[in-house]
């Protein structure tokens, strides 16, 4: 008997352990990790929700068609203001809008089991031509939409060798070096300081012996570091691996001539270790502590007063406003790397947020996320609510001067086109793969905690370009 | 009584099967066949044959993490079963507050994989902070603290078994050792150990399978770093999945390659340790 007891027990635990190993086996089939489930099915009981809601509201309505539109939005910074949007949407006309967001990080796997549904998304994001390569059979043509209609150029669609319009930014954001321009005209203040004026740092040259200066007399300042913490944590490491590695790519391209390439040369990569070695040498924090700092850190750093200078762009407003740095003192300065002719350089300018609508959704369905997306871009609620809420900068003719959000750091943006600097483009949506910026950045974490060469951070990047390249084209 | 059963079992087993069939074998038959195709969705997905298996080859990271899975799960079974059959031995002395320790000793069970990683990243990288170091500074922190993490979840559970297990041990068999002059020692070795083999086949059977899937934990610590070197063989899967266009079908195909290899294992060493169990 007892034999008889422990072999069941056996074969239970057996069977037990069996199916969870399968099971977690084959989930990467469908959907993903243990978190990502806990994701979905907190999104599929909202979705839920907002349905229900949405035919209830219908149902009093019943005015335009049947079709109705499913957006999944990348930008989590803005997940409740999309919500919101779609409510009045739906309130207006009765065509049920159901939004979700992905959780950080997680887009594109989200975005792949959305889209295996029934139900799947009628409106969805690609973060530029790379992007767009696993969905560009999924791309609706939107030439005769009225967002590619209203577009201020063709600089901002994704437009296929055949013609065909597969994807339509709708935001366009800038990055740079914010800084605190009160700590800075303090340290202009102080004797022996190496200049009088914010704007005399144009060169990576000046900016790098203010940066030294300042990290010296940090103490007299009431401050930690010149720089936030250059955290290579997941929630910090793009600004790095991706936003800075922009700017050798960027001078590589226009020294070249080319858009886009399947072999970077890395011409420019002493001029990206230079800037690298500033950010973790004057820095708010050791440099063997990089690893585990997050984007949370360097804005905390950088709302609080402790640092200067930190590199982000127009959407880290929402994240140090309303703290010790007063809206007035917000600046923000071109990412100087030591290029010829850098004072004319401007800040960095582009988008990776493309719309694009799924072509395999019913005619209805298309039919009403093309009404909901001009609605979202005409109507004043779409227009304001874009402005104030989310503070957007899009590149619609629509929004006038008027529909301009009041976000300081795209003020500065402005101050530094109309100051007639070269805005520097987003080369960034060329680079090959995530593995290769996962690759940069691992380099780049290892040579700044002085566990590696800068000559790893080279091959990452040259060498893991090409291969890349090769790996995605088999 | 075995007719009516006969009778009854389809109506007792068909939803069991129903449902294993659904959330078991459809997915699986899916996944083997979605490791031979191109996909981005998994449904659409597209024959090209064996081109994914063959790019498992070229990936340097699958190599390295599967040597790093194979060391981890080495290091974490005999950790994992030495410690918690000594815990066990010490639970059932009857000492006092036994099952106030038991139940502490098994609480970590009962927490997610990913919120332990978290709580263990703050805590490690609190003590780390002393010396100026995190825990993705090195592949080797990250390694032995996905092991400390480990026992501390694991121990309590394997603790359960293994209590159940001695207590299955007729009274009469020790008391007889003892008369016949044997040592607490030689006891343990002789007796204690041979009766409670059952337990330890299942004990190693599920830390073994464990420590080769383990995922959640390693996501949530190190997340691979530095450079993908402390990822273990279910992580580089996922990144392999979700790391570039097109490669999709590459990460199933490891999944594929994964699930003979833990199975096979698992088999084997079932084997190994049931030959030693001993009939009552």
């Amino acid at each position: 008997m007892k034999k008889k007891l422990v072999s069941l027990m056996l074969a239970a635990a057996m069977a037990a352990a069996m199916a969870a190993g399968c099971g977690s086996n084959n989930g990467n089939g469908g959907n993903d990790s243990a978190s990502d489930k806990g994701n979905q099915t907190e999104e599929d009981s909202s979705k839920e929700d907002s349905s229900s809601e949405d035919s209830e509201e219908g149902g009093s309505q019943t005015a335009s068609g049947d079709g109705a539109v499913y957006y999944l939005n990348f930008k989590p910074e803005q997940a409740d203001q999309w919500k919101a949007l779609a409510e009045t949407y739906t309130e207006q006309t009765g065509v049920p809008v159901t939004v979700e967001t992905a959780a950080s990080g997680t887009y594109e796997s989200t975005l792949k089991s959305e889209m295996a549904k029934d139900e799947a998304p009628t409106l969805f994001q690609v973060n530029g031509p790379v992007g767009l390569a696993s969905w560009k059979d999924y791309c609706y043509d939107l030439k005769d939409s009225a967002v590619y209609k209203n577009l201020k150029s063709d600089d901002f669609a994704l437009i296929a060798d055949s013609g065909e319009v597969q994807g339509v930014a709708y935001v366009i954001e800038t990055y740079g070096l914010i800084y605190n321009k009160k700590l800075l005209s303090d340290y202009c203040a102080l004797d022996g300081a190496k200049i009088k004026d914010a704007s005399e740092i144009n060169s990576f040259a000046k900016l790098k012996e203010v940066a030294d200066d300042i990290q010296a007399k940090k103490d007299d300042l009431g401050i930690v570091g010149a720089f936030t913490s250059a955290g290579m944590d997941s929630s910090s490491d793009w600004r790095f691996k991706t936003h800075l590695a922009n700017l050798p790519i960027y001078y590589e391209y226009q020294a070249d001539g080319i858009e886009s390439t399947d072999a970077v040369k890395g011409t420019y990569l002493d001029n990206y270790k230079n800037m690298w070695d500033l950010y973790i040498t004057d820095s708010t924090v050791e440099p063997t502590m990089l690893s585990s700092s997050t984007g949370e850190d360097a804005a905390a750093e950088f709302a609080m007063g402790e640092a200067v200078f930190y590199q982000n762009g127009t959407w880290a407003y929402n994240d140090i406003k309303d703290n010790e740095v007063a809206d007035e003192d917000l600046g923000m300065m071109p990412i100087y790397i030591g290029m010829e002719g850098e004072e004319n350089q401007g800040l960095c300018t582009g988008s990776e947020n493309y719309w694009c609508v799924n072509k395999n959704a019913s005619q209805e369905d298309i039919d009403a996320t093309l009404a909901f997306m001009e609605w979202v871009i005409t109507s004043d609620e779409g227009r304001i609510c874009f402005r104030d809420e989310m503070g957007f900068v899009t590149p619609f003719t629509t929004f006038t001067d008027e529909y301009q959000p009041a976000n300081p750091l795209v003020a500065a943006s402005q101050e530094d086109i109309d100051a007639g600097h070269k805005t520097v483009a987003w080369c960034f949506t060329t680079m090959p793969s995530e593995n290769w910026k996962n690759g940069v950045g691992s380099a780049l974490l290892e040579y700044a905690q002085g566990t590696g060469e800068w000559d790893a951070v080279v091959t990452a990047f040259v060498d893991g370009w090409a291969a890349e390249v090769q790996a995605v084209s088999e | 009584m075995q007719k009516s059963l006969k009778k009854y079992f389809p109506i007792f087993a068909l939803p069991t099967l129903l449902a294993f069939t659904i959330g078991f074998i459809v997915p699986f038959i899916l996944g083997i066949y979605l490791s031979f195709c191109k996909f981005t969705t998994v449904t659409d997905a597209k024959f090209i044959g064996l081109g994914n298996y063959a790019k498992i080859f070229s990936d340097k990271t699958f190599g390295h993490a599967l040597w790093y899975t194979a060391l981890f799960t080495i290091v974490s079974v005999l950790l994992i079963n030495v410690l918690a059959f000594a815990v066990a031995m010490l639970l059932t002395k009857g000492i006092k507050g036994t099952n106030i320790f038991r139940t502490v000793f098994f609480m970590p069970n009962l927490i997610g994989g990913i919120v332990l990683g978290y709580i263990w990243q703050l805590l490690l990288n609190g003590i780390l902070a002393h010396f100026q170091k995190t825990l993705t500074y090195n592949s080797a922190y990250g390694f032995w603290g996905l092991v400390v993490l480990m026992c501390w979840q694991q121990i309590g559970y394997m603790m359960i078994i293994y209590i159940s297990g001695i207590q299955n041990i007729p009274g009469e068999l020790i008391e007889a050792a003892k008369i016949d002059g044997a040592t607490s020692s030689q006891i343990l070795k002789n007796v204690t150990i041979p009766m409670v083999m059952p337990s330890i086949t299942i004990c190693t059977f599920l830390t073994l399978t464990n420590g080769f899937k383990l995922f959640d934990q390693n996501l949530a610590l190190t997340n691979g770093e530095p450079s993908n070197m402390s990822e273990l063989l279910a992580l580089n899967i996922y990144n392999t999945f979700y790391g570039r266009t097109g490669f999709e079908g590459v990460g199933q195909a490891k999944a594929v390659v994964f699930f003979i290899l833990v199975a096979l294992i698992a088999v084997g060493q079932n084997y190994l340790t049931r030959r030693k169990e001993v009939q009552q």
